[in-house]
């Protein structure tokens, strides 16, 4: 069985208030050095079969219909 | 002649189809119940998606109940012209089904907001704003975690430029939407998003005005006239 990762993200130019909480709370921790933070969704989907090139055109519209949003959201697929 | 019937989904986490049929009621249609795994629309005249958190907001908000059987057959009918009024969690559904552009956030003060808010309708020539005035300023609550309106900036212009933007936030911008946007339209008129909840501000007892009755009865007297 394999296991498919699907990375969302927020687009760049969406304001992202909870990674802006997170940035802002690094150095009061002691962080230093991180500019800026930007939160995202990690899905990972395990398949009955393998991770071929057709699985992964599934995951691909599973991730465009369901799993992202296109109008606010970047996705990236990756086999485990 | 037949009062107007007007159908209000409940999906499994909805919290205001009680509220939003009593004020069909009080605005002199009939209010029919509608069932997310139905696929059936039972011939309404039109339809309100209420307010609350449909499928608990899981992945997102409005994301999974725009999936519920009854959706294909309400956004092919709001395709064809079935008048639809979409409330806070219901605008969020409208907006993931792309009835309507752009799509609700998290607030940009990621807290809950619940509180009476000054609005101004910006566009009174839809199918739900008839009975109000241009530019007239009313008074609704609003609550809500997932009201920040985003679109991409040619789309925001569209907006503006058609005259699209049915309601704006006025003294305070409560979520962070773009240009103060607390409501749409499509291009038809016939489908509104709404993030303020103008059920719950349709009469004195319960509400801070009765200012929200507007889009109820705007809805029946197009109906009675159609």
């Amino acid at each position: 069985m394999a296991r498919v990762v699907v990375d969302v993200m927020l687009k760049p130019e969406i304001l992202d208030p909870q990674g802006q909480a997170i940035a802002r709370k690094l150095p009061q921790l002691g962080f230093e050095g991180v500019a800026a933070v930007r939160q995202g969704k990690r899905f990972e989907l395990e398949l009955d079969g393998p991770a071929d090139e057709a699985a992964l055109e599934e995951v691909r519209k599973i991730a465009e219909t369901m799993l992202a949003n296109p109008v606010i959201e970047t996705f990236e697929i990756h086999a485990l | 002649m037949d009062a107007a019937r007007v159908g209000v989904i409940t999906f499994p986490g909805s919290l205001d189809d009680r509220d939003a049929a009593r004020a069909v009621r009080l605005a002199g249609a009939e209010p029919v119940a509608l069932w997310h795994a139905d696929n059936d629309l039972q011939g309404v005249d039109a339809v309100v998606l209420p307010g609350g958190f449909s499928y608990g907001d899981y992945l997102r908000a409005g994301a999974i109940a725009r999936f519920a059987p009854i959706m294909t057959e309400l956004v092919g009918a709001a395709r064809s012209g079935l008048p639809v009024l979409g409330i806070c969690n219901g605008f969020q559904v409208l907006c993931e089904s792309h009835l309507l552009p752009g799509a609700l956030l998290p607030n940009a003060g990621l807290h809950f907001v619940c509180r009476d808010q000054r609005l101004r309708i910006d566009n009174a020539d839809t199918a739900w704003t008839s009975e109000y005035r241009s530019g007239q300023e009313v008074v609704i609550p609003i609550k809500n975690a997932d009201g920040r309106y985003v679109a991409d900036a040619d789309t925001v212009a569209e907006l503006e430029a058609s005259g699209r933007i049915v309601a704006r936030y006025l003294d305070v911008n409560p979520n962070g939407s773009q240009n103060d946007i607390a409501g749409i339209t499509n291009e038809a008129g016939n489908v509104v998003g709404l993030m303020p909840h103008p059920e719950h501000a349709v009469e004195s007892l319960t509400g801070p005005s009765a200012d929200g009755l507007g889009f109820f009865t705007s809805i029946v007297k197009r109906l009675v006239n159609a």
